[in-house]
């Protein structure tokens, strides 16, 4: 039966030349045009290529030239500890002596790697499995939305703290991990609940009318025209995942000590904060504006993606 | 919907044995003794150490562990109550008891700033769409909402505690409710940016509406179009969230209570982890998850009085 309806045949609309006139008017290149005029997104976006390079690269950002690892103690004999911002040391030093600045400027890469491995785990998983029980619908959407409100129960800084400290080596990996594990029901309702409106529009039923099988009806109508919001939402959950693994590192069951991570650098200055509080202000800053960049971006994304809002 | 309420009960069901199990998983799996990291430094005895694996039933096999646990839980439901005890011998129910107050005081402070100042937020902006009521709020929510929340913390502990000196940078038994102020703000701050956002969106979103439309043709004052007709129907999202939050004000207040030394149960879960009391950590984390989820039922519920066009059958 789906024979004739092979891949790359040509929705018939396509087909007729001569039909489109203007610019095209799909829902993305709608949502591009009006971004590129928005102050907020120019803003964000600008943030968060910032951040990737910064963490991508550190090496260029790193004007000042210290390695972050590399901390005297004391230089000829003067005493280079929890130094306050310096012309020579941007933003001071740390307890160890450590230049701040290189150390700040390295902590982006765990920090914007978590964020954005978890997102694109949880974003996929919810996709897959929101498609299929939102698509099916019966006893495998009940299935599915069991074993999601089991996990919803556990408040994610809870059972982090639960998981994580089961383990005596904490990397990278791990934190991510268990920060998927526990971070997709929210995105898979998102997901499947978007599948679900999708599913009643009439190109659906003209899909299956023809033919077309279950999957080519998720992977070519449902799934393209249900992202939407799932984009708008991963773009958020980058930041919030981001700030999700400072609190973890803060609270001693997130990354150890040879990693070099804002919530780790928090964490040490914890209680430095009447005599030296510029330790807590830049990694508290860096962390911020990355999680804000995130979430600015997510937030325009939304404004120009849900034709609602408009 | 009587039979929804009887459905979602026996939902409840199932959802609450596999997570109260998963979480008994995950705490049995720790490494480490904790019947020697009871004694510390010092050495204990074979059979003591042997007499207090027989009395916390650290011999059973993990399901017979789970069986007793869980037969305490139901005492714990319909009686006196029994969530074990911790290696010292306390009751956690009397340490539920003893923190339980203060962390439910420092939430029902967060509660109450998110949901009065978050809807007039909400509400203000929302009114004049555009407006600069409307632009700052949807600025000051961005920021709060970006800021981390110990990171927030710190910020009102410096510049409220140290700076100027106005409220009490930690927990202070003598004076709770002052001490708690920043605590409970702090809290409840990113809940409070998120209430004004979604009270802002769907308030705009319902005063396109037809039936605003016909209420204001009727001849019924701004003030009543907004505040009865609209208002109503906007607050649905709003409950909603409302529940998930309070997942967010638990996990919320085991961060908030480290930061200002609050002896509450998030603190309580953090030192428990660390100590490996398994039965302290399973005691309240079950009880969390049973009154989050039973949060969750009061909300649905909720949603059918609010919304007369939610049916449930």
């Amino acid at each position: 039966m789906t024979e004739p309806f092979n891949e790359g045949t040509p929705t018939p609309l396509e087909a007729v030349e001569g039909l489109k006139t203007g610019p095209e008017a799909s829902l993305w290149s709608d949502a591009w045009r009006q971004l590129r005029r928005r102050p907020m997104f120019i803003i964000s976006a600008f943030l968060v290529v910032l951040m990737m390079l910064i963490a991508l690269f550190p090496g260029l950002f790193n004007f000042s030239g210290y390695d972050p690892r590399d901390c005297p103690l004391a230089v000829d004999g003067v005493p280079n500890v929890r130094l306050g911002p310096s012309a020579e040391h941007w933003f001071g030093t740390d307890l160890l002596g450590c230049d701040y600045y290189a150390r700040v400027i390295y902590g982006a890469r765990v920090s914007i790697s978590i964020g954005i491995i978890v997102t694109v785990f949880s974003t996929l998983v919810s996709l897959v499995f929101g498609s299929i029980a939102g698509y099916y619908g019966g006893f495998i959407d009940t299935f599915i939305a069991r074993i999601t409100d089991v996990v919803f129960a556990i408040p994610v800084i809870l059972g982090g703290i639960l998981i994580l400290s089961l383990f005596r080596q904490r990397g990278i990996l791990l934190v991510s991990v268990v920060l998927i594990v526990l971070g997709w029901p929210t995105m898979l309702r998102l997901a499947r609940s978007s599948v679900l409106s999708v599913k009643e529009n009439e190109y659906v039923d003209a899909a299956r009318a023809l033919g077309a099988s279950n999957f080519r009806i998720i992977r070519r109508h449902i799934l393209p025209n249900s992202l939407a919001p799932v984009i708008v939402y991963a773009t958020i959950t980058v930041g919030v995942i981001i700030s999700a693994e400072a609190a973890l590192s803060f609270l001693g069951v997130g990354l150890q000590l040879p990693a070099i991570s804002w919530g780790l650098m928090l964490a040490a200055a914890q209680n430095r904060l009447r005599t030296d509080p510029h330790l807590l202000l830049f990694p508290g800053l860096f962390l911020s504006i990355t999680v804000f960049a995130f979430i600015l971006l997510g937030d325009a994304l939304r404004d120009a993606l849900d034709p609602r809002l408009r | 919907m009587g039979r929804y309420i009887i459905r979602r009960m026996l939902q409840f069901i199932p959802v609450f044995f596999v997570t109260t199990f998963m979480i008994f998983l995950m705490v049995y799996a720790m490494p480490g003794d904790p019947i020697r990291a009871l004694a510390g430094d010092r050495q204990m005895s074979a059979s003591t150490l042997e007499a207090l694996r027989e009395r916390y039933n650290l011999n059973d096999p993990f399901v017979v562990q789970y069986g007793k646990y869980m037969k305490g839980i139901f005492g714990f439901l319909w009686l006196d109550g029994d969530l074990g005890t911790d290696f010292r011998g306390q009751p956690v129910t009397e340490k539920l008891a003893a923190k339980l107050p203060i962390t439910i005081r420092l939430a029902l402070m967060a509660f109450g700033f998110e949901v009065v100042i978050g809807i007039l937020a909400g509400i203000l902006a929302g009114v004049r769409q555009k407006g600069f009521v409307d632009n700052l709020v949807l600025v000051s929510t961005l920021v709060v909402i970006a800021i981390p929340i110990f990171v927030l913390g710190f910020i009102a502990q410096y510049m409220l505690g140290v700076r100027f000196g106005i409220m009490p940078i930690s927990y202070n038994a003598r004076d709770p409710l002052f001490s708690l102020l920043m605590p409970s703000l702090v809290l409840g701050s990113v809940s409070l940016a998120y209430i004004a956002r979604l009270t802002r969106t769907s308030l705009v979103e319902n005063l396109r509406g037809d039936y605003v439309r016909t209420a204001t043709s009727k001849g019924l004052s701004r003030r009543r179009v907004v505040g009865i007709h609209t208002l109503r129907n906007s607050m649905i999202p709003v409950v909603t969230f409302l529940a998930i939050d309070l997942g967010a004000l638990m996990g919320g207040a085991i961060i908030t209570e480290t930061i200002f030394n609050v002896p509450g149960i998030g603190r309580e879960i953090y030192d428990s982890v660390t100590h490996q009391e398994n039965a302290v950590v399973v005691g309240i984390v079950t009880f969390m998850v049973i009154v989050y989820m039973l949060a969750n039922l009061v909300v649905d519920v909720l949603y059918a009085v609010l919304d007369p066009r939610i049916r449930y059958d």
